[in-house]
């Protein structure tokens, strides 16, 4: 895969990430060089293997369903640059 | 029946595939332990997972697994018992995680079915594609401050289910009796209690329209719909608009949009440059969840009887019509307050006064059936006065309306007033001749051949008694008297 200017103005984008302009270009060809060595790992024959998520092999520890947290509204809201009778205050967001 | 749409160039085919987001029933959320009760003061059922700070881990709730399973079995579906969580990236203001933790490639339900019966009577089997847990967002709430929005995270994280069917749905009166009869499930099985008004079931609808025999159209979803009025609103307005675009030669984007419940309309959410490219991979947090069919087995030995089961149980064991069955199987409440109330009685009889009877008193009293100052007890016990000839039918009414009114037991109120259905023919034969008497005229046109006058001779014989002589013995005596 390459990675073009236009790639990284777009991921930089999702990730709301401010990019200038004369950056970009650099940065197109420092994630290239990431992706392509990256891409050394093609050269191993994986026909017969499953994909893997985890190389633990544990399994995914379950929780009851019991009701342990919660009630910390002054630690939720703690870091917050701006707070109302409880909520969150931000920028107003309507689609 | 035909679901055709004819527009000004020909006839249309409306094709509707529905995701709706069920809020699974459980004490604590999906990955950790804050409560999911609904109206609770802002930001107090929020742990640090859901508020995302940094280094908090996410613990998957057994109950909401053993609950979308349940789902899964109930609408008949494959259980995977491999299944993967993804994060779906974001950015919103009420998405402190900024992703979702959801499933994509690997859902923990597979395909299903779910059978929906029209007015008509005719029945469709409506396709599940998937069901896949995911967490839900916080709230945000834009109308507090004239710059501001307010957000509340109290729901971020409860467990959803996205309940996802296939474009099987070819009308908005189809897509009506889906959402009803998922909500009807979810309600028997207990893992949803279905509020649309508390946001607990919710639905998008993806709608095209094309040519009869044609590929599919390009679709547009209209997303978060909370009453089935609404559901179907959406669809009538998306079919009508993308008629209207498509026969003046425009084409359907494919997009999201919102629905304006105050003019019934929908309207573009996002325009297609700013479509959310998800980036979804396996969430790192978590392992892969994987079940043993044991645990699915004992799931699949507490499943409840479900409505379609019940209901075929009551036409052909009960001899109730398909109509019937139905009104009385659509909640899990009245199906037991029927099952009891019927009970070693003549059912047919008790399906007729709890579908007339009772729900039109409840109806017009603003009541809902568990509420009901009559129980089914009480009711069976009415029905059975009416089995032995004790009251008649039309006495009946009278009794249960005192019963509604009082709460008070059917033989009671007959003891009290002096109610019971007269059978004694010596008795009948007192007021019938009473009436003839009365009537000689009348008497002397019948026998002259003016044959309808019978019933008036019943009506008025029924009238003197208080309405409690037995009618089959009045028509009966009247008959041999009058010969």
């Amino acid at each position: 895969m390459s990675v073009d200017k236009d790639t990284v103005k777009k991921i930089a984008r999702l990730a709301r990430l401010d990019v200038p302009e004369e950056r970009q270009e650099q940065i197109a060809g420092e994630l290239q060089a990431i992706l392509s060595w990256i891409e050394e790992l093609s050269e191993v024959d994986t026909a017969n293997v499953e994909p893997l998520a985890s190389v633990t092999g544990h399994s995914l520890p379950l929780r009851v369903d019991k009701v342990t947290d919660g009630n910390k509204v002054d630690d939720i809201l703690a870091n917050a640059p701006e707070q109302a009778s409880g909520f969150f205050v931000v920028p107003k967001v309507v689609e | 029946m035909s679901n055709l749409v004819s527009g000004q160039t020909g006839d249309w085919e409306v094709v509707i595939g529905m995701e709706v987001h069920a809020q699974v029933t459980s004490q604590a959320k999906l990955f950790s332990g804050s409560s999911t009760t609904f109206g609770a003061g802002p930001n107090e059922n929020v742990s640090l997972v859901d508020a995302a700070m940094p280094g908090m881990l996410p613990v998957i709730n057994e109950a909401c697994v053993h609950q979308a399973v349940k789902t899964g079995l109930g609408l008949k579906a494959d259980i995977n018992l491999y299944s993967v969580f993804d994060r779906k990236n974001y950015f919103y203001a009420d998405l402190p995680q900024g992703y979702q933790i959801s499933q994509f490639k690997h859902p923990i339900v597979g395909e299903g079915v779910l059978v929906i019966e029209l007015a008509d009577g005719s029945t469709h089997d409506i396709g599940i594609e998937r069901i896949h847990l995911e967490q839900d967002a916080g709230k945000s709430l834009h109308d507090q401050h004239p710059s501001k929005s307010y957000i509340d995270l109290n729901r971020s994280g409860v467990a959803l289910m996205e309940i996802v069917s296939h474009p099987d749905l070819r009308s908005a009166e189809q897509a009506g009796a889906y959402i009803k009869k998922l909500r009807s499930i979810l309600r028997y099985l207990g893992t949803c209690d279905g509020n649309m008004e508390e946001g607990s079931l919710r639905a998008d609808v993806n709608v095209s329209v094309r040519r009869p025999g044609e590929g599919l159209g390009t679709r547009t979803e209209t997303k978060n719909l909370n009453s089935v009025r609404f559901i179907m609103q959406a669809i009538d307005y998306e079919v009508e608009r993308q008629i209207e675009v498509l026969e003046a030669g425009g084409s359907i984007d494919q997009e999201t949009r919102l629905f304006d419940t105050s003019t019934g309309t929908t309207r573009q959410m996002r325009s297609k440059e700013d479509a959310h490219d998800y980036r979804y991979f396996p969430d790192p947090d978590l392992l892969p969840l994987q079940l043993t069919a044991a645990f699915v087995d004992a799931i699949k030995a507490e499943l409840p009887e479900l409505p379609d089961d019940i209901k075929a149980r009551m036409v052909s064991d009960y001899g109730l019509s398909s109509y019937d069955a139905s009104v009385l199987t659509e909640e899990r409440e009245t199906a037991s307050f029927y099952e009891a109330a019927s009970n070693g009685r003549d059912r047919k009889l008790v399906a007729n006064w709890m579908t007339s009877e009772l729900f039109g008193a409840l109806n017009k009293a603003g009541k809902t059936l568990a509420d009901s100052p009559v129980s089914p007890a009480s009711l069976g016990a009415l029905v059975d006065l009416i089995s032995d000839g004790t009251i008649s039918g039309r006495i009946a009414k009278d009794v249960f309306a005192e019963m509604f009114e009082t709460g008070r037991l059917a033989p009671d109120i007959i003891e009290e007033k002096g109610l019971k259905q007269v059978s004694d023919s010596g008795a009948i034969e007192g007021l019938i001749d009473q009436v003839l008497a009365e009537n000689q005229d009348k008497v002397e046109e019948y026998r002259s051949g003016k044959d309808k006058l019978f019933g008036f001779f019943v009506g008025q014989t029924m009238k003197i008694s208080g309405g409690q002589a037995n009618p089959a013995m009045v028509n009966q005596l009247l008959k041999e008297k009058l010969k």
